[in-house]
């Protein structure tokens, strides 16, 4: 899109421009030439407003060749080139009408007195040209620096979209392959509990699906998908854990981004509760405190487990960064390691459906 | 396929997970010429069990309490055929580095144990040791890279220890072994003490002799010893050689 072409308004603004160049034009005709101010008046207006039109057309040739891509030194030829030809117009356009006035006798022996004014008009078409050429390319140079930095900004945006949705669609894989084979171990020893299992497995995986859609939920619901996962989990330590809930009332109708608790609870079992050989327990305590929902995952652990081989703690950082992103420095997040309990805290701001309470 | 009629293959279990144990059970329960001697849920039980019964078989879970796979391995030896069974697909090549029969993921069906079975079965014919490397040394090497010892697990009998690195004060090599001091005791563990000094990070461990490996934290003074050979001081006042070479990595590390 022609920047000034495109708009009505722009280009009203353009002409308005030309007209004092018009009248330095016509002053150094007359100071030159001789010229009545008439006479040069006559001339210069006419001949800037075409000139104008000519000067439009260097856009098109700006943006053909990019100054950043292309060579200086083609840069140059292609423009004085073009220069010194739209001047050539410029100066026939100013001959025709002189011969113009000086035929239809309004101004007698123009076209003597013009023809000595011609180098000047020669330069003076030359430099503005160049002059709309170095406009043209500050423009562009203005646009694109916009344009990156557009793009910049979609692509941060998007990132952080994408990372959000890939950070609550997870469902950690090796969690459904021990739960398969706990239900493999089922179908010949108890079929109908292998059936239980499939069922309660099938719940929670379409529960992880389905939250990942949406940007918060009440805890209540993310509770209810703690519980899916317990009852799988069940299944599999069998008495070697113990869940406690200690949660206030009003808190469970508080907005929490959906799969926030759960991965903390799955953590405690993965680097807890599955290294206890005599089992062990978690605890989730949630209030609402001065307007901050505050919610504490705690569990015991074996301080001298074998080291995981595995990456440590992706859980962990995961929730932290979706606090982050979503809530930056009104939410806060802490990890703490105390004999053989390890508990994480956090604190989100207390809102229901969007509105703070 | 039954080449071993009159002797049986003796089996143990290891997993944390009773169902996981089941599945196993289950699937070797047509097999009359595998005789289960045991079965356990942790690493510690699992060194037990293996060194009362010697079995020819293990089939070995990696996430344990208490000990891993690996450390299991490395401190029962190369004297049984392993299957490792894990929910984990990363562990595989390391598992094949210590010259595991077989890495069955969960879950598996019938056929897929079958084969590891058979495989099972060949490497016990053949009669050859898995590898006169010692488990130790493979579960060294097959340590991912860039990753430090942070224990070290020691047998004594059928009694497992840990041995934080951070405890151990230094490491001298004693024929196969080495002798590894910690808190004023020594445990002997069968390793090279070229592989132990790969594993520890060598920031803070360094070898100093031929023969030993220090702590460099528990290093008090170094001071010149005969004509040009010196020796370090610990804090607890133990005095241990140092090489012209070992001088120079510790001076160089001094200087740092």
């Amino acid at each position: 899109m022609h920047p000034i072409l495109s708009r009505l308004s722009r280009l009203a603004l353009y002409f308005l421009a030309w007209i004092p160049l018009a009248a330095l034009l016509a002053y150094l005709l007359s100071a030159t030439g001789g010229l009545s101010r008439r006479e040069a008046l006559s001339i210069s207006l006419p001949l800037c407003l075409f000139y104008a039109f000519v000067c439009l057309s260097a856009w098109y040739s700006c943006r053909a060749l990019p100054s950043g891509r292309t060579a200086f030194g083609k840069l140059l030829e292609v423009h004085v080139a073009a220069a010194l030809v739209a001047s050539g117009f410029w100066i026939l356009c100013a001959e025709l009408l002189a011969y113009i006035f000086t035929e239809m006798a309004i101004y007698p022996g123009l076209t003597g007195r013009l023809s000595r004014t011609l180098p000047i008009l020669l330069g003076t078409g030359v430099i503005l040209y160049l002059f709309s050429i170095s406009f043209y390319y500050v423009l562009l140079a203005v646009e694109a620096s916009r344009e990156a930095e557009a793009r910049a900004m979609e692509a941060r945006v998007f990132a952080r979209d994408a990372e959000l949705r890939a950070l609550k669609a997870q469902v950690n894989p090796h969690f459904l392959f021990n739960s398969l084979n706990s239900i493999s171990a089922l179908t010949t020893s108890d079929a109908a509990k292998a059936r239980e299992m499939c069922v309660l497995l099938g719940d929670f995986l379409r529960r992880t699906l389905g939250l990942g859609e949406k940007s918060t939920i009440p805890l209540e619901e993310e509770m209810s998908l703690i519980h899916a996962f317990l009852a799988v989990e069940k299944i599999r330590f069998g008495s070697r854990f113990r869940m406690e809930e200690n949660i206030a009332k009003e808190a469970l109708a508080m907005d929490v981004p959906p799969l926030l608790l759960q991965p903390l609870v799955e953590n405690a079992f993965t680097h807890g509760i599955s290294n206890l050989v005599e089992g062990g327990w978690v605890r989730l305590d949630a209030r609402c405190q001065n307007g901050l929902l505050s919610i504490v995952v705690e569990n015991t652990f074996d301080p001298d487990a074998p080291p995981r081989r595995q990456r440590n703690g992706m859980g962990l950082l995961n929730v932290r960064q979706r606090l982050e992103a979503r809530y930056a420095d009104r939410a806060t997040f802490n990890v703490r390691t105390q004999g053989d309990r390890f508990s994480v805290s956090l604190t989100l701001p207390a809102e229901r459906e969007g509105r703070a309470t | 396929m039954n080449s071993r009629k009159d002797a049986k293959i003796r089996a143990v279990i290891v997993d944390d997970e009773e169902l996981a144990r089941q599945v196993i059970r289950e699937l070797l329960a047509p097999h009359p010429e595998i005789e289960i001697v045991g079965e356990c849920a942790n690493g510690f039980e699992a060194v037990k069990i293996v060194t009362e019964t010697k079995p020819d078989l293990i089939f070995l879970d990696i996430q344990m309490p208490k000990l891993d796979g690996f450390e299991v391995l490395e401190l029962i030896g190369t004297g049984s055929a392993i299957v490792f069974v894990t929910a984990y697909d990363s562990y595989a090549i390391r598992a094949f580095e210590v010259h595991a029969v077989d890495y069955l993921l969960k879950p598996f069906g019938a056929e897929r144990f079958e084969a590891a079975l058979e495989r099972a079965k060949e490497r016990l014919d053949s009669k050859s040791p898995s590898s006169a490397v010692p488990a130790a040394e493979l579960a060294a090497t097959a340590r991912p890279p860039a990753q430090y010892l942070e224990r070290i697990p020691v047998r004594d009998g059928a009694q497992v220890f840990i041995i934080p690195v951070s405890k151990l004060d230094f490491a001298e090599a004693q024929d196969d072994y080495v002798a590894l001091s910690t808190e004023g005791k020594k445990h002997l563990k069968q390793q090279p003490i070229s592989s132990l000094e790969a594993a520890l990070d060598p920031s803070r461990f360094l070898r100093i002799h031929r023969s030993y490996i220090v702590n460099l934290e528990r290093v008090a003074k170094v001071e010149p010893y005969g004509k040009d050979s010196h020796v370090a001081v610990l804090r607890n006042g133990v005095q241990l050689p140092v090489s012209r070479a070992g001088y120079a990595r510790l001076r160089a590390f001094l200087d740092r």
